[in-house]
This record gives structure tokens, C-alpha cells and sequence, in this order.
């Protein structure tokens, strides 16, 4: 089990390696100059730009600037945006507010989904069955930028019961209507996931064995029938917690949450190197170690799945 | 001033005029009443400033807005852009070149340090030295001793005693104390100087705000200002504080100030452009401002140099219907162009000799092609380029397609994805752009010459489509060293009179600054430069 953990954290130093510098010649790949753009309609002078292009190292040759950016990182220096801040204090206040957005989410749509879903499965072509079903087909169709648009113009601006944009320090209870949006979507999925998955568990021997066996209701659901169900939903859950934590750009506009996409989709606007691909780097490492809590859940949910190397 | 990064097509502005004052009792300009509460703190949107809070590094109304209220210049500009005197006791010259500037005395930072001569002429000297690399060091350029190749002091500017200095010139320049109120010339605090880059995050000002702690700015969040006690000049708070929250996106404003939860917005979504003004009723504004939009022709395009050029350069703006346009793309929010400045502005003329060649005239515009085509015949399509991350497409559709059916020929946009490209693409000097382009200009200070010398003139900065001619050369400096301000508005307009003639940018139309207010908000006025007067703002 150590082992096994050792060698997929041994994974992400390539990983790290190779998305900063993807991103970074990604960055750097993109048309025009961001110098330029500083200063809008008007043209700067010649020497100016070229000025401020050194102290942003952008006259350099791209491998220089990466190196320049890998070295301040070993250094703990994660480079500077174009306002003056230190990228690692704006990491650290925006990572944050996003993580908490993205587990009320996570948290919202496992409850509500894997509930809804079991009650649909167990009732196959029942009423409620039938109105989750278009429930679920309606949120996944709607694009989510619709969802947050409508939820903050009916429950923040007319019923007044939010606050229509997040206030200073993103407190939770601000955060609970993007959050809502933000879970509607994979709501819908884990909806339609656990529902199928059920419903094949439920013709399963083992459980009409225990249906057999005299085994009450009450513990075959829970136990034989959601347990064995679970692990389709556990898998997309933790690649749905890396599209929280990077795809809520449109909802965290919309609600002004300042947390990372917001400031991310600023910082490409900008063409601003460091920003963009530290953000990038700190989202995939969190992705690499949220994939594997779950790939470890799975030996909880599944004994026959063993990490013995 | 920038207004943000995508360009000044994106936002929308304020400003006031003349004409807009009678209106601001509707406008939000109503009469204080006894419920107004001293210590109400105003919230209104904001964006998280680009640059350090630095008054010279300082060239985007994110952080424009702030620096204007935590620093005072010599003058500040009332809501009609009249310059009045603030830390300045008099501004005087006899011949345009040198002035003599005095000081009120006893004026001090918020911290208690002295505001006099050396504040800001440190302050100017700091903004101007190339190696410190300001965004604001082309204001300088006016001043004798600026470069902007090398390291050298600005040997213009004497102190002469603890309140007196005096700035000597290049040459004449007759409205240089109308520049004075720009966020560049405000003073700096001698410990700013020590270490820039701190006092950027925190930055010591001495005008109606200040910081209300060492940890107000709360980065992408919002930063709080409460009045500056020490501040004794004409913009005095009547609120008990200023909170700038940063929006990512106007929506998000807009939707926070139905809500109530924001008392004062200074742009109104595209989304909410043909909504604002019944959501809102009175609480509305909609004003022109003093941003001018074009799209222009370089000189090097094809078919648009000499005799031929000028015609079909008039006929493309005979054949674009402004109105219509304005109305259909924009709900009004847009003003049709009759000059190359600002209705906003002293010296702005919907009468000038030539205008005709802005009003929608298709027989007219396929007469003066027909007549170009004698010269040369038109071949290809005849393109505007813009950047397609901002709000452009619309427009630029909609006056390509307006030329198409006049002219009879191919029009189209042609965008390029991001601002940062569209400006490497307008600016590249070794390889022309060959077609037209979109061109927008808002002013700094308001003076006719902000919206015609930096881009008329012969190589002047922001002159992207490499425009000359000498007759127009001499009017600007004819302009300048006059020393009567109706004697100079006098040539700017001749100036304009050529302008449009040649057409070097085709005029199309003035934004508004459209915004609104809050329930039991009153004193909502905004300035000349589409900004709120936020000190003036008070909330029952």
C-alpha cells in the first residue's frame, strides 16, 4: 500500500514538469504582445516597451524564460503579475475560496445525486423515476451559464434570499447558490449514473441471494445494493472535483466569486506567464491527488481491488 | 485614460456636459436632504487595478478611479471638466512655456507630511526617468530634459522656494494646465521613493481618501477608503468612506445593484443595454462621454493614398448610416460622430465646415466611388479589422454591411482573437496593416488637442495609421502657442475642418457612460471622464 502511494506521488514529478512547460510554451505561443496591450488604444513608445519587456523577461528566448520561471519556483518564487503581487500570494488566496466552492458542490451533488438516483433505480418506471428522468435531462441541457443567470436573478435579485454576488471572504453561506448551480450539472449525471448502475446491481445473483436469504429491505439497499453500485459514481466524482476546481471560471464570473477561475481567465486575458502556469500546475497536482484518494477508495468499496505493489 | 484592456469600445462611460448638467436632476444630481448620512459608506464597482497603486504607473480606470481618490493634484476637474484648483494656489505664464506653479500652504499627506514644490517635483522627475519605466512617462514628454531613450532629469522644473516651482517646456503649450489634473502629475510622499514597490500596495496620498488600513486592498476582492481628514480642498467627502468592490464582468454589478447590494455602477452590461433605463427609471444614466470611436485607413492601404483615397475614403462615410446603427446595435447608448472630439468637451462643433461627409448620403457615396473607380478601379474586399475579444463584431457587421449595400462592393470584419494581436498587428511599423482598423480614443484631460494631437499628428505616438499633413502640422502648433483659449480652439477646429477632408480616421460615433444607482443613494453626478464624482456621493 505505502509503496503503491510512493510510486503514483513519484508520478506527478514528470507530471509537473511536463504541464509547466506545456503551458508555459503555450502561453508564450500566443499571438501579439501582451506589453502592448497594457496601455490600450494608445501606443507606447518603442523604448518603453521594450523596458518593460525586459523586466518581464519577455525579450528572452522561451527556454530562458521557462528556466528563469522553473529556477524562481525551487526558490519558492512563483513569479510576479503585472500588478506587482507575488503569484504564490495570489495562490494562496484564491485556491481557498475555490476549494471551498468546489467541495459545497461535491457535497451538494453526491447527496442529492446518489439519493435521487437509488430511489429512481429501486422504482424503475415509477412516477418519480419518470420526473427525475426529465429533470435530469433538462439541467444537463442547459447550459450552466443559463442555471446562474436565472437562480441569481430569481433567488438573489426578486426573493432577495441570496446575496447575488459573493461578499468579502467568500463566506459559506454566500457561496451556497453558485454552489447549487455549479453541482446542477453533474447532478444530473450522477443522477442518471447511480440510477443505471443500480438497476444492474439489483438483478444481480448476489442480491436476490440475499433477498433469498430473508435479508430485510432495510439492509440489502444500503449494503449489497449502493456499496456495489458506488463505484462507476466514485470514479466520475473525482474527475468531476478537477472540473470544480478548474471549469468554474463561468460560475465564479457570474457570482463574482474571487477565486481561481475568475483570476485565471483574467491572467490569460493578460498573457500573464507565471499566473497562468502556476495556476495550471497547482489545479493538475490537486487533480493527481484527488485521483488517487480515489483509486484508494476503491479498495474500500471493492476488497477484490488490492494495491499490493 | 484606459479604460480596460480590451479597448474603450468595451465599456461604457460617463461623463457630463453642459447640456447633461440641466438634466442631472433626473440624472441623479438631486438636492442633499437632512436624512443624507455623513457615515454612510458608498460601494460601487471597481476592478482589481493592473499596475501598483502609483499615480504615474497608474493608465486603467480600475486603478484610476482609486489613485484620483486617495491623491490630490494640482487641479481636479469639475463635472463639466472645468480644471479648479486644488493643491495649486495659482498656475500662471506670460507666454504659454513657463509657468510659475504656487502651492496652497499647509497642505499635507494623510500621514502629516508637508504636500509642497519638491512633492511634486520628485514626483514628476520619479514619473519621467525612462529607466523607472512608468506607463504615465509620456506626459512628461512636454517638459524640458525628457527622454524616452535614455536616463535624463527634467531640467524644466526649478523649485524656487518650499511652495513655488516653475515648469519650462519644449515649446508653447497653451492648455498644459488642463493636463495638470491627470492622475500623472499628482505629488508623491518623500518615503515613497525609498521603496516604490511597497508603497504601491499601500500607497500614502493626500487627497479626499485614504487607505482605511495598511490591509484595505484585499486583492480581486474590493479595497475600502474612508475620508482623509487631512484633505482641505473642493472634493471633500460627504460619504464616510469609499469601497471599491473588483467585478470580473459588469453582469455581475448589475445584478448586485438590482439587488441593492451595490449603491453606484459606472457601466451597464451589454446584456442590459436595451433594459437599464425602465429597471432603473430615474435611477439611470445614460450621458455622452468623452470617447470617440472610429475605425481608420492607413496611409499605406491600397487605393486610399492621393486624390483617389480622399474619394473613397468620403464615400465609405457617406455610406455608413450612423443613426440607424447607433439605435439598432447600441439602444442609444452610442451619440453619432459630427467631429473628431467629444460633445463633452470646450470647443466641440457639430458645425464645422465639411461635416456633411458624416451623414448618411448613398447616392452621394456611390457618386465619389464611381469617381474613384476612375482613377483606379476597386478590386478585393474592403476589410476592418478588430479584436474579437471585445464587443466589436456587431458593428463592425453591421457598417460593413451598410458599405456593402450602398457601394456594391465586398465589406467585412476581420478579427483577430485577442487585443494583445490586434495591437501588435496596428502597430507594427514594418509591415503596415493594408486594411482599415478599428480605433477608439478616450481622453485624459479635456482639452480638444488630447483627442486630435496624439493622433493627427505627423508621427505623433498614437498616430497608427501614419497620418501627415503639414497644414494640419502647423494649426496644431499654432494651437499650442496661442495664448487665448478660444484662439486655440479656433485652430483646432480649422485643423478639423482638413481632418475632414482626408479622413484619415472615418468618425463614427460618441460612447455614453451609462450606469445607475441605488435606492436612497442621492448626488450621483459623473464627471467629464466618465467617472462618478464619489466624493459628492451620499446615501440616506
Amino acid at each position: 500500500m505505502a509503496g503503491y502511494i510512493l510510486r503514483r506521488l513519484l508520478q506527478a514529478i514528470p507530471v509537473f514538469f511536463g504541464t509547466t512547460f506545456l503551458i508555459y510554451f503555450m502561453v508564450f505561443a500566443m499571438p501579439g504582445d501582451p506589453i502592448l496591450a497594457l496601455f490600450g488604444d494608445k501606443t507606447p513608445s518603442p523604448a518603453l516597451v521594450a523596458q518593460l519587456r525586459a523586466q518581464y523577461h519577455l525579450d528572452q528566448p522561451f527556454i530562458v524564460q521557462y528556466f528563469i520561471y522553473i529556477g524562481g519556483i525551487f526558490q519558492g518564487n512563483f513569479g510576479m503579475s503585472y500588478s506587482g503581487q507575488p503569484v504564490s500570494e495570489i495562490l494562496l488566496r484564491t485556491f481557498p475560496v475555490t476549494l471551498r466552492l468546489a467541495v459545497l458542490a461535491l457535497f451538494f451533488e453526491t447527496v442529492f445525486g446518489i439519493l435521487v438516483g437509488l430511489i429512481s433505480g429501486l422504482r424503475k418506471g415509477k412516477l418519480f423515476d419518470g420526473s427525475s428522468l426529465v429533470v435530469s435531462l433538462i439541467l444537463i441541457s442547459l447550459p450552466i451559464f443559463v442555471i446562474a443567470f436565472v437562480a441569481q436573478y430569481v433567488f438573489g435579485v426578486q426573493l432577495g434570499w441570496a446575496r447575488t454576488t459573493v461578499g468579502p471572504g467568500a463566506p459559506i453561506q454566500d457561496l451556497i447558490l453558485p454552489a447549487l448551480v455549479l453541482a446542477s450539472i453533474s447532478f444530473a449525471q450522477i443522477v442518471r449514473l447511480t440510477r443505471s448502475s443500480v438497476i444492474e446491481t439489483s438483478s444481480l445473483d448476489f442480491v436476490r441471494t440475499a433477498y433469498g436469504k430473508g435479508l430485510s429491505r432495510n439492509r440489502i439497499v444500503p449494503v449489497h445494493i449502493l456499496r456495489n453500485s458506488l463505484i462507476p459514481v466514485v470514479t466520475y466524482l473525482a474527475t468531476d472535483f478537477g472540473v470544480l476546481l478548474v471549469g468554474a471560471t463561468v460560475t465564479e464570473g457570474i457570482f463574482n466569486v474571487p477565486g481561481v477561475g475568475n483570476t485565471l481567465y483574467q491572467a490569460i486575458i493578460r498573457s500573464e506567464g507565471p499566473t497562468v502556469v502556476s495556476f495550471v500546475t497547482v489545479m493538475v497536482l490537486l487533480y493527481l491527488v484527488v485521483n488517487l484518494i480515489v483509486d484508494l477508495l476503491y479498495g474500500l468499496l471493492d476488497p477484490r481491488i488490492r494495491y499490493v505493489k | 485614460m484606459r479604460k480596460n484592456r480590451i479597448g474603450v469600445g468595451v465599456v461604457a462611460l460617463a461623463a457630463a456636459s453642459a447640456l447633461v448638467l440641466t438634466g442631472c436632476a433626473s440624472g441623479g444630481g438631486s438636492t442633499p436632504t437632512s436624512s443624507a448620512n455623513l457615515s454612510a459608506v458608498i460601494t460601487t464597482n471597481g476592478s482589481e487595478p493592473q499596475n501598483p497603486l502609483i499615480p504615474t504607473n497608474t493608465n486603467e480606470t480600475g486603478g484610476g478611479k482609486i489613485v484620483d481618490s486617495i491623491f490630490a493634484g494640482l487641479v481636479y476637474y469639475d463635472a463639466t471638466g472645468k480644471p479648479i484648483n486644488d493643491m495649486a494656489d495659482s498656475i500662471t505664464t506670460t507666454d504659454s512655456q513657463t509657468y510659475t506653479i504656487k502651492i496652497k500652504p499647509n497642505q499635507t499627506f494623510s500621514d502629516g507630511e508637508a504636500v509642497d514644490a519638491k512633492s511634486f517635483v520628485d514626483a514628476w522627475q520619479y514619473g519621467a526617468l525612462f529607466s523607472n519605466a512608468q506607463v504615465n512617462q509620456s506626459f512628461f514628454a512636454p517638459i524640458e530634459g525628457f527622454s524616452d531613450t535614455v536616463d535624463s532629469p527634467l531640467t524644466g522644473l526649478t523649485v524656487v522656494d518650499p511652495t513655488t516651482f516653475t515648469v519650462k517646456l519644449n515649446a508653447p503649450q497653451s492648455d498644459f494646465p488642463l493636463q495638470l489634473g491627470y492622475t500623472a502629475f499628482d505629488p508623491l510622499p518623500a518615503n515613497a521613493f525609498a521603496d516604490m514597490t511597497a508603497f504601491g500596495q499601500n500607497p500614502i496620498g493626500n487627497g479626499p481618501y485614504k487607505l482605511a488600513s495598511s490591509s484595505a486592498w484585499q486583492h480581486n476582492v474590493q479595497i475600502d477608503l474612508v475620508p482623509n481628514a487631512t484633505y482641505t480642498g473642493g472634493r471633500k467627502a460627504q460619504n464616510g468612506g469609499l469601497t471599491f468592490k473588483f467585478y470580473a464582468s459588469s453582469d455581475a454589478a448589475y445584478s448586485d445593484l438590482q439587488a441593492n447590494n451595490v449603491d453606484v455602477i459606472d457601466e451597464i452590461p451589454d446584456s442590459a443595454i436595451s433594459t437599464f433605463t425602465s429597471d432603473l427609471g430615474d435611477r439611470a444614466i445614460n450621458q455622452p462621454s468623452a470617447v470617440f470611436q472610429s475605425f481608420t485607413i492607413g496611409v499605406a492601404a491600397p487605393h486610399f493614398q492621393g486624390q483617389e483615397g480622399q474619394l473613397r475614403r468620403q464615400a465609405l462615410s457617406e455610406a455608413i448610416d450612423r443613426p440607424t446603427i447607433t439605435k439598432v446595435i447600441f439602444d442609444g447608448t452610442r451619440t453619432p460622430a459630427t467631429d473628431f472630439t467629444s460633445p463633452v468637451l470646450d470647443g466641440y462643433s457639430n458645425s464645422l465646415s465639411g461635416n456633411s461627409v458624416l451623414t448618411y448620403n448613398a447616392d452621394d457615396a456611390k457618386k465619389l466611388w464611381a469617381e474613384a473607380n476612375a482613377i483606379s478601379p476597386w478590386s478585393g474586399t474592403f476589410q476592418i479589422a478588430y479584436n474579437a475579444d471585445g464587443p466589436h463584431q456587431a458593428w463592425v457587421d453591421a457598417v460593413s454591411n451598410s458599405i456593402k449595400n450602398v457601394l456594391g462592393i465586398d465589406a467585412a470584419g476581420s478579427p483577430t482573437p485577442t487585443f494583445a494581436q490586434f495591437r501588435t498587428l496596428v502597430t507594427d511599423t514594418a509591415n503596415p496593416i493594408q486594411t482599415g482598423f478599428r480605433t477608439g480614443w478616450q481622453a485624459d484631460y479635456p482639452a480638444l488637442s488630447d483627442f486630435l494631437v496624439p493622433l493627427y499628428q505627423t508621427g505623433a505616438s498614437s498616430n497608427d495609421g501614419h497620418y501627415t499633413n503639414p497644414a494640419v502640422d502647423a494649426l496644431f502648433t499654432k494651437a499650442a502657442s496661442e495664448t487665448s483659449t478660444d484662439a486655440a480652439i479656433k485652430d483646432y477646429q480649422d485643423a478639423q475642418v482638413i481632418l475632414l477632408k482626408d479622413l484619415p480616421a472615418i468618425p463614427l460615433w460618441y460612447s455614453n457612460v451609462t450606469g445607475g444607482f441605488a435606492q436612497g443613494v442621492s448626488n450621483v453626478q459623473f464627471g467629464w471622464n466618465s467617472v462618478p464624482l464619489y466624493y459628492a456621493i451620499t446615501k440616506s
